[in-house]
């Protein structure tokens, strides 16, 4: 299956480049808050993207050789399936939520929001 | 499964090592202490990413139990150390209502 196997190529390589983006973005960025901005929603969209091309994957044996594959003593690709959907749940959940924390701890302990500011606001 | 279209895991599997040595990165760099906790994060949720790209890369899907349970590890510990940093002790409630009992 020529068409299954492409789009998960697409999927895990836009997943791994968003990866690489957001790598770029928390080294690069200059405050901390930009820096949770590239961190938490490239994490985010990035292992959604490489989980679902890995979950299409775990489909590939049984859309090549039918139900059949199922009697066999290989893996169960549906029970693969779900674990590696079960991972793509959990990071869609946590991941937001631990960045969300994070930007509130840093905000109560008094990390200084955007230090420029001053110089471009009022100006208009 | 493994290697069926080409050098899909092996890119992704270099994509992911490369993001996971620029948050390391930034984690020796930070200025604070919540740039270390976040690129930590990062690099928690890359992990789990790895094991489960190489998981499917050796042919191993018994893998994926092991990301799974690194990405509850990796969350609970990120809580944790926040609620450390936060609040500079791990049970701020329930120290102060003993602390008021008493």
């Amino acid at each position: 299956m020529w068409v299954l196997n492409a789009s998960c190529w697409g999927l895990l390589g836009l997943g791994t480049f968003l990866c690489v983006i957001g790598g770029i973005g928390i080294v690069r960025f200059p405050e901390f808050y930009a820096r949770t901005h590239a961190a938490s929603i490239t994490d985010t969209m990035g292992a959604g993207l490489i989980l679902t091309g890995l979950m299409g994957q775990a489909l590939l044996p049984l859309v090549e050789h039918g139900w059949a594959v199922l009697e066999t003593p290989t893996p169960n690709p549906l029970l693969l399936c779900f674990k590696v959907a079960l991972l793509g749940i959990f990071i869609l959940l946590t991941s937001p939520t631990s960045g969300h924390a994070l930007v509130k701890a840093a905000y109560a302990r008094g990390v200084a929001v955007n230090p420029q500011a001053g110089e471009h606001d009022g100006s208009h | 499964m493994s290697s069926s279209f080409g050098m899909m895991y092996e890119v992704a599997l270099a994509g992911i090592i490369v993001t996971m040595a620029l948050a390391l990165s930034r984690a020796v760099l930070g200025p604070t202490v919540f740039d270390r906790i976040l690129a930590l994060n990062m690099f928690g949720t890359k992990t789990v990413l790895l094991i489960a790209v190489a998981g499917f890369w050796m042919g191993r899907p018994d893998f994926m139990d092991l990301a799974l349970v690194y990405a509850l590890v990796n969350f609970t510990g990120t809580i944790a150390v926040l609620r450390f940093s936060r609040y500079g002790n791990l049970a701020s409630d329930t120290v102060r209502a003993s602390r008021g009992d008493a």
